[in-house]
């Protein structure tokens, strides 16, 4: 491991590349990804309905039904469109809250990490107050106090989800920052700020990339479960966990409007999960040899 | 050892005074007028000014979270807006059911968890393996309350054979004794009142268990696998074998001990987290648990009811969290006699 | 050869299957020892003498290892006809094993005494009682300081040499032992520990009158326990002599080589290099059919490179396998 590229080094990214292509899960997570992406983006061209549009005649047929792959909800909504919208906003949130996350996480995840110190350990003590609230708890106390939206939905999830990336990027740039480039880079002169971002982020980021893989998944989920209590996305939004919860009192005549946007969550969060895996053996120091 | 706990403890007083105070600024320093936001647009000049008497909001901030402080500290938590009860009496009525459902989800996460999980490492690569790790990975990507509800559809509504919801059927009212059902029910059993109470309870138990314990399972699985694979690898396993230790002891007894360290950890901190996870799960299932009540809480804007319940989750997740690690010192021999 | 043989291994082969290809640890290797003897197993690291120790015990991980072909017979019986059943009744009992890492080697989450009951329990019935008083007369019998307290610490709480002292115990466990293999039992202790656990080995070994396969690349070790020498090399036996004529007439170079370097060193602790001889062990999985010493032989010949040689005699016990081979050495140039 003496000649191993540090990961500034584009060398680094296209090994890990060249092994993530080896990984079968991982692989199928991206190419799961790769599915709901491609949904999100063409959805206007691919959802065969408007989501929004009520067909009372047709309410609650089943999947197969004409016109209706999927079937259709109590409102007599095509299933398949407010699946293909709930995907592109699903995404939206997961990106939204997770770079939210990320943009509070690192920062303080730097600071600490390269400044050490008091600084560091004030905040790692409020990152450790945090900590001592379970996540979910504190994700829909925060909506609670800001009040039920998707908006709000997503800042509390990315406040809820910041400890971790801070966290586990503090760890990385303490790593870093005593490395010989980084001292050479000093001896420069070069300024602080520059160090942080320029010279020690892009090295100190790999771990950092396999959380927020895994909180991209996580967000999707939290927000479903955010919107399901009715504290997220408002109807008549096609929001999956919402679609949920506005079908609940069906399930004992109509399955696939409970069924279905759980699969769609269960699909989309597993593909988070699995590339996550596959990038964790990949980058994640702890398990290199 | 006695030194350790207590410089432990001691190490907890800053965490637990930030979890206070962040709670109390938390609802302080919330967007808008509290008392408004309880209270509703339509409420009176009269009725708003009452209010905030009553809550303190009156008073400047520092003031307000010096005397917070000081009532949390005699273990007082204020009143209900919505029941005007003592919240702390609103808590200890629901915190059976909600230990009762963590507890059961727990037990059964963690049996079912270590049981595959060390099949899966026993049988690495194989079927075995390959689908107890697709198990896992699905149970970590599933939402519970689609589980919950996909659960309910198939065992309550189609075969009929679990109830919807609930802790008991009605028509079994009896005085609680404990307040932790099963346990009363065992009770009875033994006063001769015959097992009725007792099953009735653990039929309802069933599902919302299995709907809670799905995510902590997974992760005990996973776990467990990773941590018996470790543990196979290691020379005291093959001094064993070669001293001709039956494998069934070499696996389940002399591994198994080293590898269920880590795992006991990961119990630990789930069963921290089904106490406050449970909210989704008690909501669909109708489970009068701490969860519930908070949802009720949160959906009435009752603030104080949302501050007490959460303060007080929070603190005994950290202090089971604790209690974890304590108990892992000390089953530990390597940290208990240092 | 021998009349009354313990072990008698012959044309063993044994392999892995890696991801990278067959890694052929040992190949067609054949050794033999005596009831009662001691036949030191020497080589440098890697060259399959934990593989061999480990296929007599039948403890080679498969997959991927794979025994190929051979047998491995133990007081006549082919120990690899038998059934895992069968196998576990010896381990143990007839065949014990002591391995290089004593803080590593002993379970970290149970009481020696305990580690060493467990072995008394696995082969005959008796009380737990019973097998734990068995064990503090074991812990005494390798000389361990107050016994009793002893046999109810954990690991951690004994030193390196009380825990090998106490593997050892762990593997006299046995009413009637028959072979002791120690792979490397001293490397990873004090200079100062090795030579009293040695003695106590060699000690026990003629007390219980057992053999013993004492697998090291200390050549100190070598002239003061052993009886016979068997040295390997890149999973090839190389050479097969008794004690004495290893030190004194050693015919293949790369025993020469061997007796050239100073393991005793604490520098050169596990991994000893051969600084007489340049480069190191080849790929297993490179290597073809020639002497798979070739490339480091200062006396190598076309014909290395072609085929490995058969088997070459210099008296009765001592074989080498070398197509040039060192010059037999007189007496007056031994001394
Ligand atoms: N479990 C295994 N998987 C793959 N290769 C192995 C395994 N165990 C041993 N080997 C190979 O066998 C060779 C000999 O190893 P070993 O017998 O441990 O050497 P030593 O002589 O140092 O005891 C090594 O080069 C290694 O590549
Ligand atoms: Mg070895």
């Amino acid at each position: 491991m003496d000649t191993k590229p540090i990961p500034a080094d584009p060398g680094f990214w296209a090994d890990s590349w060249h092994q993530l292509k080896r990984n079968r899960a991982a692989m199928a997570g991206l190419l799961i990804i790769a599915c709901f992406a491609l949904l999100a983006i063409f959805a206007p061209l691919l959802a065969p309905h408007n989501p929004l549009e009520q067909v009372i005649a047709a309410r609650m047929s089943p999947p197969l039904s004409s016109g209706h792959l999927l079937g259709t909800d109590d409102l007599g909504r095509d299933m398949l469109s407010r699946l293909i919208y709930g995907g592109r906003l699903s995404l939206i949130i997961g990106i939204i809250s997770v770079s939210i996350s990320l943009i509070l996480g690192i920062s303080l995840g730097i600071v600490a990490g390269y400044f050490g110190g008091w600084l560091d350990k004030v905040i790692m003590r409020v990152i450790d107050i945090m900590l001592a609230f379970p996540y979910i708890l504190l994700t829909i106390v925060i909506v609670a106090i800001l009040g039920p939206s998707l908006m709000n939905a997503m800042v509390a999830i990315g406040i809820s989800q910041m400890p971790r990336y801070a966290r586990v990027l503090r760890a990385s740039v303490m790593a870093e920052r005593e490395q010989d480039y980084v001292m050479a880079e000093r001896a420069l002169g070069t300024s602080n700020f520059e160090l942080m971002f320029r010279t020690i982020l892009p090295n100190a980021l790999a771990p950092t990339i396999v959380q927020a893989t895994l909180g991209v998944g996580e967000a999707i989920l939290s927000s479903a479960g955010l919107s399901f209590l009715g504290l997220g996305a408002q109807p008549p939004t096609p929001e999956w966990g919402l679609m949920i919860a506005s079908s609940k009192q069906f399930i004992t005549s109509a399955w696939w409007i409970v069924t279905l946007p759980g699969i769609a969550i269960l699909l989309a969060v597993l593909g988070f999960n699995l590339l996550g895996d596959g990038l964790r053996d990949i980058l994640d120091p702890r398990l290199r040899d | 050892m006695l030194k350790f706990v207590v410089k432990r403890l001691l190490l907890l007083l800053p965490t637990l005074l930030g979890v206070v105070t962040l709670v109390f600024f938390m609802i302080a320093l919330s967007p808008g007028d509290p008392a408004r936001v309880m209270l509703g647009e339509r409420a009176s000049a009269e009725q708003l000014k009452k209010l905030r008497a009553e809550l303190g909001l009156d008073k400047p901030l520092g003031q307000q979270y010096a005397l917070y402080l000081g009532r949390v500290l005699h273990g007082d938590l204020g009143k209900s807006i919505l029941t005007q009860q003592k919240i702390t009496e609103e808590l200890r009525q629901r915190l059976p059911a909600t230990i009762e459902l963590a507890f059961t989800a727990t037990i059964f996460a963690s049996i079912a968890g270590i049981v595959l999980g060390v099949a899966a490492a026993r049988k690495r690569n194989t079927w075995v393996d390959y689908s107890t790790m697709t198990g896992a990975l699905f149970g970590v990507s599933m939402p519970v309350f689609w589980l919950a509800l996909v659960l309910i559809m198939i065992f309550s509504v189609a075969l009929d054979w679990l109830p919807t919801g609930g802790r008991m059927d009605v028509r079994l009212y009896f005085t609680p004794i404990t307040n932790f059902f099963l346990l009363d029910g065992i009770i009875l059993l033994f006063k001769g009142e015959g097992g009725k109470i007792f099953f009735n309870a653990l039929k309802h138990l069933i599902l919302p268990s299995i709907a809670l314990g799905t995510i902590p399972l997974a992760i005990i699985a996973r776990t467990t696998r990773s941590s018996m694979l470790e543990v196979l690898k290691q020379d005291y396993v093959k001094t064993a074998r070669a001293a001709g230790v039956p494998e069934w002891k070499v696996v389940y007894h002399y591994a198994l001990k080293n590898a269920l360290l880590p795992v006991i950890t990961v119990i630990g901190i789930q069963f921290g987290l089904l106490l406050s996870g449970a909210i989704l799960t008690e909501t669909i299932f109708a489970w009068p648990g701490i969860g519930k009540w908070i949802y009720h809480s949160i959906s009435a804007r009752d603030f104080p009811a949302v501050q007490g319940g959460i303060l007080f989750i929070s603190v005994f997740f950290v202090l089971i969290n604790l209690a974890v690690d304590l108990l892992y010192s000390v089953i530990n021999p390597r940290i208990r006699l240092q | 050869m021998i009349s009354n043989e313990l072990l008698k291994i012959d044309a063993l082969c044994v392999s892995f299957n890696t991801q990278r290809g067959k890694v052929r640890a040992v190949r067609n290797l054949s050794l033999g020892i005596a009831e009662g003897e001691t036949l030191a197993l020497v080589g440098e690291s890697g060259c399959g003498k934990s593989v061999t120790a480990h296929a007599i015990t039948r403890l080679i991980p498969m997959p991927p290892g794979l025994i190929e072909s051979g047998s491995i017979h133990f007081r006549g019986s082919n120990l690899l006809s038998f059934s895992e059943k069968q196998m576990r009744a010896i381990r143990g009992s007839r065949i014990s094993m002591i391995f290089q890492e004593p803080m590593t080697s002993l379970n970290p989450v149970f009481t020696i005494g305990a580690q060493i009951a467990e072995v008394f329990l696995a082969h005959s019935k008796m009380s737990k009682q019973n097998a734990h008083t068995k064990a503090v007369e074991l812990l005494k019998l390798v000389k361990i300081p107050d016994p009793e307290k002893r046999a109810k610490s954990y690991p951690h709480q004994l030193s390196g040499g009380m825990r090998q002292r106490a593997m050892i115990a762990m593997a006299l466990a046995s009413p009637n032992p028959g072979l002791m293999i120690a792979d490397e039992p001293t490397t990873a202790l004090d200079v100062t520990i090795q030579a009293q656990v040695l003695r106590l080995l060699a000690e026990l070994k003629e007390r219980v009158g057992m053999g013993l396969l004492l697998i090291t690349h200390d050549m100190g070790v070598v002239a003061e326990t052993a009886d016979r020498v068997a040295v390997m090399y890149a999973g090839r036996k190389v050479e097969d002599a008794p004690v004495e004529e290893i030190f004194t007439n050693p015919r293949h170079p790369y025993t020469l080589g061997l007796l050239g370097c100073q393991p005793s060193a604490p520098a050169n602790r596990g991994a000893p290099r051969l600084t007489s001889i340049g480069g190191s062990v080849p790929d297993l999985l490179t290597l073809g059919e020639g002497c798979p010493f070739e490339n480091r032989c200062n006396r190598a010949l076309p014909v290395c490179r072609e085929n490995f040689p058969s088997a070459a005699a210099a008296g009765s016990a001592h074989t080498y396998y070398c197509h040039n081979p060192e010059a037999p050495q007189t007496e007056e140039r031994r001394s």
